[in-house]
């Protein structure tokens, strides 16, 4: 098991990355890739069985990026997991680059083309299914938004989920309470979430979404929930580690421009020191 | 009309049934449409590779996609305007997109349903599945070409959709027939003009060509089962011999059948076309057939 401040080290790297990428490319979500990069490396790094070295493994736990814009958070991951290389992290946004922006199964590591927003639970019930049916021992962890909660598809996907006691699927959302025009319970309220998960036959829990240690526990914790899918309810801050993006709705997509990189770049070197002198 | 003719979904399930027990990799999703699907006995006979969603189209089609993303070969089934419409979303991404093995299986096709109204007709569904890269696009005739079809498909790990209608149509093929999909099938060799045709409409377009050699016209009935991938080939060779070309559907004159055939002879051999198709308007409450005359 990797120690805590290893895992956190990783994802300030990944957020420097992340911001890198976004910048280079004149393109991204920002804010929504900040907030989620914790809970990418929880799973990447300290919970799912995954291999880099074989990316179709048969019994590989499933990651869902159902918030497929996030997807610089999600490729910077992936590459410091070691599926994807540097080389072709850095053609993002260039002319015909492999890499779109969002996630496709032409990247090692992904296992669904995903950005039209509400479709990753269902697809995450489809995996359970399958892998209940064939006795296979593998989990499935579904990422979603909270302002994707929008969607209807979602609870339709809930429902089966919890009529089909899919103890085998996690899904996890991403409340760091915003979405592109404001916060989401101006805009159309998403809550009750957990009240709305609980009603579908879900286990619910609430995590720190930026506490490596809390989001471990709470992860693999989930073993222990029989007969039903668990909901983690991971509560962020959009735009997490860097000061002038934090909870802001104009960081959804917004470019970095170079002070403004330089600045970002400064907080996170920041935090990595804070990191290694913290005891 | 002949005896004993079946509708070309019981043919699916009777056939889908048989291979599944063969390959327990085959799975039906349906949307509480067991009984307009006739998926009955699949359900009862082979519960474990069966999952019903309720009414909840977008959700079958993802469950649909993750089942394949496991590696299953699913074919997600219910009524052709729901799959085409509602979830449509799910059918671009996570199918043909993602590339999985899922058949969607849209039965009660075109007008079906008759006077149930346009909420249930799919004159619409060719025309959007077919601008969908990866998405192959099926209607058969009748039967015998469906079993084929079927048998075709459960050993194929492309997406599909296929569209069935509700009723029994007469046989226009046997149980020897043979088909290569993706490819049309000439049925009469005339050269006056080319009837080209697709599904249930097959048959009406043989008939036609019987009436007009009365008249003395030697007709080239082809069967285009396969609306994509499209046999340009086919339909140039038809133009060149024939100079004139009538186009059968049971869709809309807008981007189907006739549409596809128009935009390969405009740009490459442009001849004389008749579109005959459901017209642009709200269709009128009445048995299929009444339709059509109307």
């Amino acid at each position: 098991m990797i120690e805590i401040k290893e895992l956190e080290k990783r994802a300030v790297e990944i957020r420097k990355r992340t911001v890198e990428i976004i910048h280079k490319a004149s393109g991204g979500h920002i804010g929504g890739s900040l907030s989620s990069v914790d809970i990418l490396v929880a799973l990447h790094f300290g919970v799912m069985n995954i291999d880099s070295k074989n990316p179709a493994m048969k019994n590989r736990d499933r990651f869902i990026m159902s918030k497929g814009h996030s997807v610089e958070g999600y490729y910077s991951t992936l590459e410091k997991r070691g599926f994807i290389s540097s080389e072709l992290l850095d053609s993002y946004g260039q002319f015909n680059s492999p890499l779109s922006g969002h996630p496709t199964r032409k990247t090692p590591g992904i296992e669904l083309n995903s950005g039209a927003l509400g479709h990753g639970l269902s697809v995450g019930v489809g995996i359970a299914i399958a892998a209940k049916r064939s006795g296979e021992n593998i989990r499935t962890y579904v990422l979603m938004g909270d302002g994707e909660h929008g969607e209807g598809s979602i609870m339709e996907a809930a429902a089966s989920a919890g009529h089909y006691k899919l103890n085998n699927l996690v899904a996890i959302i991403d409340r760091n309470q915003l979405q592109i025009s404001g916060r989401t319970e101006d805009i159309c309220a998403v809550d009750d979430l957990e009240g709305k998960y609980k009603a579908c036959g879900w286990s619910v829990v609430h995590c720190d979404g930026h506490n490596m240690n809390e989001l471990l526990k709470c992860f693999n914790a989930v073993e222990k929930q029989a007969e039903k899918p668990t909901c983690v309810i991971v509560h962020t801050v959009k735009g997490k580690g860097v000061s002038f993006m934090e909870d802001r709705a104009d960081w959804h997509h917004k470019v970095p421009n170079k002070e403004q990189i330089e600045q970002a770049f400064a907080e996170l070197d920041k935090q990595m020191e804070d990191i290694e002198n913290a005891r | 009309m002949p005896d004993k003719v079946i509708p070309c979904r019981k043919a699916f399930t009777e056939t889908i049934l048989r291979e599944a027990k063969k390959n327990p990799n085959i799975f039906i999703v349906t949307s509480d449409a067991r009984g307009s699907v006739t998926l009955d006995d699949f359900a009862n006979t082979l519960p474990d590779q069966f999952v019903e969603v309720g009414i909840a189209e977008q959700n079958a089609v993802g469950i649909g996609a993750g089942l394949a993303l496991a590696g299953k070969n699913v074919f997600v089934c219910g009524p052709a305007c729901f799959y085409s419409a509602r979830s449509l979303e799910q059918v671009k991404v996570d199918v043909a997109y993602t590339k999985t093995s899922v058949k969607i299986i849209g039965v009660s096709g075109g007008v079906s349903y008759g006077a149930l109204g346009s909420t249930h007709h799919s004159l619409h569904d060719v025309a959007v599945m077919r601008t969908f890269p990866d998405m192959q696009v099926y209607l058969p005739a009748d039967r015998f070409q469906t079993e084929r079809l079927t048998e075709y498909l459960a050993s194929s790990d492309e997406p599909a959709y296929v569209r069935m209608g509700r009723n029994a149509v007469p046989d226009v093929y046997t149980a020897n027939d043979t088909f290569t999909f993706g490819k049309g099938k000439v049925l009469t060799e005339g050269q006056d003009v080319a009837i080209i045709a697709t599904g249930e409409t097959v048959y009406h377009a043989l008939q036609a060509e019987k009436e007009l050699q009365t008249k003395g016209i030697r007709a080239m009935v082809i069967d285009m089962h396969t609306l994509k991938p499209f046999d340009k080939d086919l339909i140039l060779k038809a133009a060149e011999l024939c100079g004139c070309i009538v186009t059968v559907e049971e869709h809309s004159n807008f981007g189907g059948l006739g549409g596809a055939v128009a935009e390969i002879v405009s740009q490459n051999y442009p001849v004389k076309m008749k579109i005959l198709g459901i017209p642009d308007e709200n269709v009128i409450n009445a048995k299929p057939m009444e339709i059509f005359e109307y």
